[in-house]
């Protein structure tokens, strides 16, 4: 049927008209990124130029009175809360997979999943306001010292709860972050976990397996790049998140030590000062940063598809 | 027997862990969404929708630059966007069907709708709001238009392909040329999903701030002029939410209240239309 699609556009110069637009269309993605990349590098030029790129990079100072610029402090705490965000958050959504996927009941599997992804649909903005009012009060108040009365005092580790509890610190932050992204790992996990065939998963109940061992054994086998690929791209997305750790994070540019630490990430500082900018490289700087955080996430996020299509292709639906 | 015991306690507990992961899922859910209600619904009072900013300390002040400002950089926003990306999706699932530009465009397409949003309002900047002078409307909608075109040119694109092709085949036979075919045809059979596509891209661009604050910026005033920085609801709550009045939280939570229940009522009634759609 392909093959007939030439002759059929050829015969109708309308037809030529309508598929040249259509493509030119399709093309804006296209135009979009490279004209993203575009402008961002060359904005970022006499900065990366100034400071030279891998001490741009590395560099721990964010200095806007001497002019000293450097992403290291705010690659840190993106670094930093998307990994303690990733923590919180892949064993609750793939426990909420399993939960829709294998033991609710029917009349549950619908409305539950629905609600998981309605977390997906809240804007970040909302999430932002209700960390600053309601989570942070909380966690400053009854969390983070009950950690510190506990966690706090094992050695080592203690080192991440110290300092005075404020709530507006990374910790607070990545709870935020992983409630958000909750939705995208469980499901992507929900949709994996659905493709094992009904056939393998009842041969395993024919065996003797409880449902837990069909679970481990059966499912999560099966359909685990899948799910890798939903943990790399909710990876991706934590890594773009702005608005809802403006509020939360504070804007310190620097390498924080403590979970109870303020910090900044990419994103903060871009939505911080990127309207105050008032020199030159200040500005430079900030399409730097930009650049560097369209580069880690463009490479998350295409990892993340390339394993998505590889794990869709493995077992078709 | 040992070895039994241990499987079903291990299994139990494991099964336990899954239902309380849920439950924890949902307990966020509620706790947001009950936050926003009862914050919001407390300050939602019409002044809210008719009066403007008042400066901090007078009474009766609100949003409805706010209000006027989110409408119009959405709906032009729209305007740009879904044209784009309808046209652009119709290429991907006809004339280009099965190229492999075609798959690279929708791969492509898949990694723009997770680009963090603030990267998109720096570029904007830097081509629209630089060169002006100033921050402006059109940057705004602009940077929110770049947002929708690959959500809805995906949402096409999957919608197109889920028509039959002996419809095509059908509508071939009796001499019609591609375009009508498409346009006739195959968009009638698409057109519920295409249009909860766009709903569904509406409801994601109406929550963004982060490519608002570079480019639309905010404005105490009231204006329609998409040429001067012009205010939105989402810049307006990051701006009151970090201010210090108690009187500007109140119109921040109001605020929320109404972008939230829009968005979710948008999203909900979204996915119903397409499951009564799409039933299978």
């Amino acid at each position: 049927m392909r093959s007939l699609l030439p002759i059929l556009t050829k015969k109708n110069p309308l037809d030529l008209l309508f598929s040249a637009i259509t493509a030119l269309a399709s093309m804006t993605v296209i135009v979009f990124i490279i004209g993203i990349l575009w402008v961002l590098a060359t904005r970022s030029w006499p900065a990366l130029q100034k400071f030279g790129i891998f001490d741009f990079v590395t560099s721990l100072s964010w200095d806007p009175v001497k002019e000293n610029f450097g992403a290291a402090t705010s690659i840190f705490g993106t670094v930093v809360t998307t990994v303690l965000s990733l923590v919180l958050a892949i064993p609750l959504a793939i426990g909420i997979a399993i939960f829709i996927t294998e033991i609710a009941p029917n009349f549950l599997k619908g409305p539950v999943g629905i609600a998981i992804e309605l977390l997906a649909a809240i804007p970040s903005i909302i999430y932002g306001m209700w960390g600053l009012f309601t989570l942070a009060p909380l966690m400053s108040k009854y969390v983070e010292p009950a950690l510190q009365s506990t966690l706090g005092k094992v050695p080592v580790i203690e080192v991440l709860f110290r300092g005075t509890p404020l709530g507006i610190d990374i910790l607070t932050a990545s709870v935020i972050l992983s409630i958000m992204i909750i939705p995208f790992t469980a499901s992507i996990a929900r949709d994996s976990f659905n493709l094992t065939p009904a056939v393998v998963k009842e041969s395993a109940y024919a065996l003797g397996a409880t449902q837990w061992e069909v679970v481990k054994d059966v499912v999560v086998p099966y359909s685990k790049l899948g799910v890798f690929g939903g943990i790399v791209l909710s990876l991706g997305r934590a890594l773009g998140e702005t608005m809802a750790v403006a509020f939360v994070l504070g804007n310190n540019h620097k390498i924080a030590t403590s979970l109870f630490d303020a910090a900044s990430t990419i994103t903060v500082t871009l939505a911080n000062e990127f309207t105050e900018a008032d020199k030159d490289i200040y500005l430079s700087s900030l399409f730097g940063l930009a650049l560097v955080l369209f580069a880690m996430s463009f490479a998350t996020l295409a990892i993340s598809k390339v394993i998505l299509m590889r794990a869709e292709k493995k077992y078709p639906r | 027997m040992n070895i039994e015991r241990k499987r079903k306690i291990s299994g139990l507990m494991a099964l336990t862990f899954s239902t309380l992961a849920a439950l924890i899922g949902l307990f966020w859910l509620v706790f947001i969404l009950g936050d926003v209600v009862m914050n919001g619904i407390g300050a939602l009072k019409l002044s809210l929708f008719f009066n403007d900013p008042v400066p901090p300390g007078v009474e009766g002040g609100g949003l409805r630059n706010a209000f006027v400002g989110q409408f119009l950089i959405t709906l032009l926003a729209t305007v740009i966007g879904v044209p784009i990306g309808v046209l652009g999706g119709t290429y991907l699932a006809e004339y280009g069907r099965g190229r492999t530009l075609s798959r690279i465009i929708s791969m492509l397409s898949d990694i723009m709708v997770s680009v963090p949003s603030i990267v998109i309002g720096t570029f904007v900047y830097a081509i629209l709001v630089k060169p002006v002078g100033h921050f402006n409307g059109w940057a705004g909608a602009v940077a929110l238009a770049i947002i929708m075109v690959p959500v809805v040119l995906r949402t096409t694109e999957n919608m197109l392909s889920l028509v039959p092709w002996t419809v095509r085949e059908a509508a071939f036979a009796l001499g019609a040329p591609y375009y009508k075919v498409i346009i006739q045809v195959v968009y009638r059979g698409a057109a519920t999903g295409i249009l909860t596509g766009i709903l569904l891209s509406i409801a994601r661009v109406t929550g963004e701030t982060a490519p608002l604050l570079f480019t639309s910026f905010n404005n105490a005033y009231f204006t329609v002029n998409m040429k001067e920085p012009i205010s939105s609801l989402t810049v307006s709550i990051f701006q009151y939410a970090m201010g210090p009045y108690d009187i500007w939280h109140a119109q921040a939570w109001a605020a929320a209240f109404v972008i939230t229940m829009f968005i979710l009522v948008l999203t909900i009634s979204g996915r119903l239309l397409l499951r009564w759609r799409y039933k299978q």
